[in-house]
């Protein structure tokens, strides 16, 4: 393969993750819930699914049973924030560390196990042409994550639902009055990304480097949040900035192996150099609005005279 | 504390009727197959070679206070030697160590002392050099691949070895470097793998706790050296040998001068003389001639009759650093931040 089919192929092998992980994010912002734990979502999906592959030999029933626990997770984080109304700062940080410390749990004695790790497919025809065959000879669940891609951008952009979910995002009372259940999209929205979140450990431990190792995500759940504000919650961009930062990622080791001379301690710290930078400007309230976005976001819902 | 202390010396007398009591602290899972999985294969040694011995670990165990308590609560419950197994438990280790004067703590890796506190650590640059034999002999493409943690000396060091071995079996061998900046990341490890063997590397060889680098090697067909212990079930056919560490002797040699009262506080840096360090199994397709050199210089390093680092020694800039003739001291070989010739790669310039 010619090196800059070889680049692009690894951009998209080492932005598929964050591509699930930023998605998740996505779909739960947009109805107004900020969950800050990716990252213990996308290790328990990791474990999850690397555990269910190393004793059923499936990945693909890893693959189902890592979604569930993500699934179950978002309904849970739901629990607590949107049913109970908890800060969702705190919530958030709450399962970074549940998340960080159970998958360590769970998966001490599969340290060190194998598994057959999720096949790479060349599609046919398309993965023969120079460039576009780097998107078609990948993993399956990276063709997955291309049509989850696609099913989120329909909904989100195209449909009655996505609209909705927007509205209950935006300005909950409004949607509330005009009957649109701001629970039940909450819930839903939470589930579903905890789900996709959990994916993208899932691709991790499974295609990636098919193993388990604590903590083998390294921060990556943090970079889809960045990438949700980079993306303006826009599904389009979010998919452009997961690849980016793919492609950033790959990119430090192939300048590395052409002897130029960047410091990798300045390479390796892109990425966090990048998150700081998003962040800042998205502490400002101007900013904020500037960006788009969701303008419920991080706040509860209470219906008035209830509870 | 004086509670503490006195609690250490009652506990201690009964432990000593019964035998020796050791504790061990570990930064990583015991199943991590890497360091401190090697740690506790040495741990298990050590309790089946000396039947009087008591032994208990703490696993995970992170360092700065987390350790500092691990290490008081081992002390307290009547531990009297104590090995730290990590560099990072150093100031740890000398805290708990001034409270408990009578408990031994042995530190790897690092350097500090006192009254009762020893350091040691393995030369596990003698296996990168054997190691570094057997990539030299089955690149074709004289490009060898090293996915390397972190830019200290300990790294380089294993880095020079590995090279030194590899040319003194084919000259043109050049060892291409690429840092990850972490121990432990596989996805990033992986990565790294897979943009050498792209540049044109067909053996890659690594200094990671993880064997992903070695899983990336068996994709894409070419042949890896494993590191820490033999990672050859995550990639059979690709895994060529691995340099890896084997401390149940040493533990036993020092838990033994404890029990004979003849312990003292002092420096170990053992290698193969006391079989601290070896190699994994090398795989069938490397020629029997290879394996033959391997086992001699192994056999020499057993008999401490060859030193890796002797002159005429190249940096990678073509500066000559060690005469002919010379042999660079253990200080000199413990502070190396300098590629020997054949290295392709940077060191970003340390802030020593």
């Amino acid at each position: 393969m010619e090196t800059v089919d070889a680049l692009l192929q690894a951009t998209i092998r080492a932005g598929t993750p964050l591509l699930y992980a930023a998605l998740g994010e996505l779909v739960t912002e947009k109805s107004g819930v900020l969950n800050l734990g990716v990252e213990g979502f996308m290790l328990m999906g990791a474990v999850s699914g690397f555990i269910v592959t190393n004793i059923t030999g499936s990945a693909f029933m890893g693959i189902c049973v890592a979604a569930f626990v993500g699934f179950t997770m978002g309904t849970l984080y739901a629990f607590l924030t949107v049913e109970f109304a908890l800060n969702q700062v705190v919530t958030g940080l709450a399962f970074v560390l549940g998340g960080t410390g159970l998958s360590g749990f769970l998966g001490k004695g599969y340290i060190g196990k194998t598994i057959s790790q999720v096949p790479v497919w060349t599609v046919p025809v398309l993965g023969k042409i120079p460039v576009i065959r780097a998107f078609f000879t990948q993993d399956w669940l990276v063709y997955f994550s291309y049509l989850l891609f696609l099913l989120v951008w329909l909904v989100v952009k195209k449909t009655r639902i996505g609209m909705e979910l927007s509205a209950v995002g935006e300005n909950p009372r409004s949607a509330d009055s005009a009957g649109i259940s701001v629970y039940r999209y909450r819930f839903l929205a939470s589930a579903l990304g905890g789900a996709l979140m959990a994916l993208g450990g899932a691709h991790i431990s499974l295609a990636y480097a098919p193993m388990w190792v604590e903590n083998m995500t390294a921060g990556r759940g943090w970079i889809a949040l960045v990438i949700v504000i980079f993306a303006f919650w826009d599904p389009l961009r979010a998919l452009f900035g997961a690849y980016l930062f793919g492609g950033v990622s790959a990119l430090q080791y192939r300048v590395q192996t052409l002897n130029i001379g960047v410091s990798p301690y300045i390479l390796g710290m892109l990425p966090y150099l990048v998150t700081i930078g998003v962040m800042i400007f998205f502490s400002s309230e101007r900013a904020r609005r500037l960006l788009g976005a969701p303008s419920s976001l991080g706040k509860p819902y209470l219906r008035e005279g209830e509870k | 504390m004086r509670k503490a202390g006195l609690l250490a010396v009652v506990l201690l007398a009964v432990a000593l009727g019964f035998g020796l009591k050791v504790g061990f602290v570990y930064v990583g899972p015991v199943g991590d197959a890497g360091w401190s999985y090697a740690h506790d294969q040495g741990r298990q040694y050590l309790e089946k070679v000396l039947p009087g011995v008591e032994t208990a670990y703490f696993e995970s165990v992170p360092e700065g206070v987390e350790a500092t308590v691990k290490l008081r609560q081992l002390a307290a419950s009547g531990f009297e030697l104590i090995y730290a197994t990590s560099y990072g438990y150093m100031d740890s280790v000398l805290e708990v160590a001034k409270e408990f004067p009578n408990t031994i703590f042995m530190h790897c890796s690092g350097f500090k002392r006192a009254e009762n506190v020893g350091t040691y650590f393995g030369r596990i640059y003698q296996a990168d050099f054997l190691v570094g034999i057997v990539a030299g002999a089955m690149t074709k493409s004289n490009l060898i691949g090293y996915v390397a943690p972190h830019p200290i000396p300990e790294v380089v060091r294993g880095i020079n070895a590995f090279t030194l071995g590899a040319r003194l079996v084919n000259p043109n061998a050049k060892v291409k470097v690429v840092w990850v900046n972490a121990w432990f990341d596989p996805a990033t490890e992986k990565e790294a793998a897979l943009s050498l063997i792209e540049a044109g590397c067909d053996v890659i060889a690594h200094g990671q706790d993880s064997p992903a680098a070695n899983q990336a090697a068996q994709e894409k067909g070419v042949w890896s050296i494993g590191y820490n212990t033999d990672m050859s079930k995550f990639a059979p056919e690709s895994h060529l040998t691995a340099a890896i560490w084997n401390w149940g002797p040493l533990y036993v040699e020092i838990t033994k001068s404890v029990m004979d009262g003849t312990w003292k506080s002092e420096d170990l840096w053992p290698g193969f003389e006391k079989g601290v360090v070896d190699i994994a199994p090398i795989h069938p397709a490397v020629p029997k001639s290879v394996v033959k050199l391997v086992e001699t210089y192994k056999y020499l390093f057993q008999k401490g009759e060859y030193k890796v680092f002797k002159g005429p020694l190249y940096d990678n800039e073509g500066n000559l650093r060690v005469k002919e003739g010379e042999v660079m001291t253990d200080h000199e070989i413990w502070d190396m931040y300098w590629f020997v010739q054949g290295v392709e790669g940077s060191l970003p310039s340390s802030g020593e």
